[in-house]
């Protein structure tokens, strides 16, 4: 009995240390979050800086962002045709796949790849440059290491990201299109103008825009902030990039909860 | 990698998102049509809108030429009060007939116009007398049944 | 006492509960070539980090040039650590730039000099680490020996007024070994600078060295010349020169009694 009662203490315990943890580390990202935008002045002031992290995080994510928008923009001509067909306006077509990528796929799922392709990334080169005291030196050398190495990765991921989405989002769309009216022998003319007479540019484009702008936020803030609280080991740094995708996939789609139940109320 | 290479890399990168933000905007959002330019805004009276919604669109003889701003409740009438606004370049006479019609037997409602006869024209902030309200179909319904109702009475009699 | 550069004074510090430095006094003359020694977790680190201000002492204080380094502004703590240079145990060299870009990094943050300018000094700080030819090699591909020789010409890229070396010897064959030894010695003449070395490698540190600190248990265990300390006949200086397995520095990490440990055995 007292050996269960021990244990039970000890769980809860547990329960609790991780608890406090977690709260600690909350704040020291919310402190670490403060920082960097207090020093982005410094690191905007030298935009070659940014462009370059740009280079690393958007134009090395084009072609998986291409490739995976095309056929998710093929899956969802092919999935629409079949379940509208069934009820005689397989014409829509061209509505289903805009909306559903301009809304929803485009900004989650760009941010989705985006957290495994340029998200670890980061998190593992600076948590090398922690490990081997490349921040340190930074220091030393009186350059602030979050001037010069988070910020203009910040601002690099959050540029970055909806450009893009709204890459996704179109690519994803003529995908759609390339399958229902070439292959599956829709009119053009109809896939268009439904499109075009049911997307909403404030409601759906700009909202979907500013859905990505905020995943752009959280995605490389995760991803910085784990590769800079990374222990400096070489598992420490492996932990802090399984982080990054498991932390970024969770705030996105949580992010996206909360504004798409704010957008469509 | 040097500095140009990466300067031109970004610079393609930046044009194709901004291309692609253009081309939803253009091509696959409305952003063209529901760009009305110079507008004016009337308002209408309901007793009943229905599903009507903000941005619905407002057309007459099926072309559209304005949208719904906004809809309140007046609690002095008791009644719906929809603002319209109309693109500058269609005026309308003052005794237009503004219904609320159903696009299809279940789709989105939308405000058509009848252009009446008069000599004025609307102008800023007129009120458009005569409307028609929303068809709210369970009303349809218990008025059928009601008339079936008194005409099987009446046959029997 | 103005004639030197950075004073430890009484100083305390230490992670958690555990005290790693417990009131040490050390004084560092400008132009001299200072080594602090002490076995491998003493704390030797630490101390150079005190000296940077990346740490905050728990008591007491560092003064460099004068200044209470832990009351400065982040202003000023900047200000302070541009007259000093550091080279890391593994070099630290930015490994997504070039040897040339490394070296010219300091002076790209903190001066506005035209590129003609830079690329001189660049090639003179190069130069005297004898790698003018390795400029534009990335630091993946160069020997240990070699990244530790770049990691020089950048800490002393802005021509510090101290130079901090965190074991500059730690895994460098005997040949590299020497080029370090013969490199801080040179460069600290040549610039006038003050360094400190902070290593365990007693042979190579005696041989170039003016002063020598031992730490150990967060004390300043013994001080002195070089020679002095050779002939010392402190069991624990005797212990560490000589490299004993077994004295004053016990080869056991504080266990409780080793028979009672083992009889334990299954109800822990």
């Amino acid at each position: 009995m007292s050996r269960l009662l021990s244990g039970f203490d000890s769980l809860l315990r547990g329960i609790g240390h991780r608890l406090v943890d977690q709260f600690w580390r909350l704040g020291s990202a919310a402190r670490f979050f403060a920082y960097t935008l207090i020093y982005s002045g410094e690191s905007l002031r030298r935009p070659n800086l940014v462009i370059r992290e740009i280079y690393f995080t958007g134009v090395l994510s084009l072609i998986i962002i291409i490739v995976s928008a095309f056929f998710v923009g093929m899956v969802l001509g092919l999935q629409g045709y079949n379940t509208l067909q069934k009820y005689g306006s397989s014409e829509a077509i061209g509505v289903l796949v805009a909306l559903s990528l301009v809304r929803e796929l485009g900004p989650v799922v760009t941010a989705l790849l985006f957290a495994g392709r340029a998200g670890t990334a980061i998190t593992a080169q600076i948590g090398l440059m922690k490990a081997t005291e490349q921040l340190s030196a930074m220091e030393m050398m009186a350059v602030s290491p979050i001037a010069r190495v988070v910020a203009p990765r910040f601002w690099a991921g959050v540029i970055s990201m909806p450009l893009l989405a709204s890459l996704f989002s179109m690519i994803g769309i003529l995908g759609g299109y390339l399958v229902a009216v070439p292959i599956i022998g829709v009119d053009g003319g109809a896939f268009w103008s439904q499109m075009q007479a049911s997307v909403d540019f404030r409601e759906d484009v700009m909202n979907g825009f500013i859905k990505s702008c905020v995943f752009g936020v959280a995605c490389a803030m995760i991803a910085l902030f784990e590769g800079y609280d990374a222990p400096p080991t070489a598992d420490g740094v492996s932990r802090a990039t399984t982080r990054t995708v498991v932390n970024s996939s969770l705030a996105v789609l949580g992010l996206d909860f909360v504004m798409t139940s704010f957008m469509i109320s | 990698m040097d500095r140009t290479k990466i300067d031109l890399w970004v610079g393609i990168f930046a044009a194709l998102g901004i291309a692609a933000l253009l081309g939803l905007a253009m091509k696959v959002g409305n952003l063209t049509s529901s760009n009305l330019g110079e507008t004016y805004t009337v308002s209408a009276y309901f007793q009943n809108v229905g599903g009507l919604k903000p941005r619905a669109p407002v057309k007459s003889a099926g072309v559209v030429v304005g949208r719904v701003d906004s809809i309140q409740f007046d609690s002095v009438t008791y009644e719906a009060r929809v603002n319209l606004k109309l693109d500058k370049r269609y005026p309308f006479p003052k005794d237009t007939f503004a219904n609320i019609y159903t696009a299809g037997l279940l789709g989105e409602q939308y405000i058509g116009l009848e252009a009446g006869g008069d000599e004025e024209f609307l102008k800023e902030n007129d009120k458009i007398l005569q409307t028609q309200d929303a068809i709210v179909l369970e009303k349809m319904i218990s008025q059928f049944l009601y008339s079936k109702a008194s005409e099987s009475s009446e046959s029997n009699e | 006492m103005t004639d030197n550069i950075v004073e430890i004074d009484n100083l305390s510090f230490g992670y958690g509960g555990r005290m790693l430095h417990k009131g040490i006094n050390m004084s560092f003359p400008r132009g001299k070539v200072v080594a602090i020694m002490g076995g491998s977790g003493s704390g030797k680190t630490t101390l150079l980090r005190l000296i940077g201000g990346q740490l905050k002492p728990v008591d007491g204080e560092v003064r460099v040039d004068g200044t209470v380094v832990h009351e400065q502004g982040r202003r000023e703590l900047q200000k302070l650590r541009r007259k000093m240079g550091m080279l890391f145990q593994m070099g630290a060299l930015f490994t997504d730039l070039s040897v040339y870009e490394n070296v010219a990094f300091p002076m790209r943050e903190h001066t506005s000099l035209p590129e003609s300018m830079i690329r001189d000094l660049v090639m003179m700080k190069l130069n005297a680490v004898g790698l003018r030819g390795a400029r534009d090699l990335m630091p993946t591909e160069l020997s240990g020996g070699m990244a530790r020789r770049v990691a020089l010409a950048r800490a002393v890229a802005l021509d510090p007024a101290i130079i901090m070396y965190d074991e500059p010897f730690a895994g460098l064959d005997p040949i590299s070994m020497g080029v370090i030894c013969n490199l801080i010695r040179r460069l600290n003449d040549a610039l006038g600078a003050t360094s400190i070395v902070v290593t365990h490698d007693v042979r190579e540190a005696f041989s170039f060295v003016d002063y020598v600190y031992f730490v150990a248990d967060g004390m300043v265990a013994a001080e002195g010349t070089p020679d002095e300390l050779s002939k010392s006949t402190l069991p624990f200086v005797h212990q560490f020169v000589h490299g004993e397995v077994d004295g004053p520095v016990p080869f056991h990490y504080p266990a409780p009694d080793y028979r009672g440990d083992m009889l334990r055995g299954h109800d822990v």
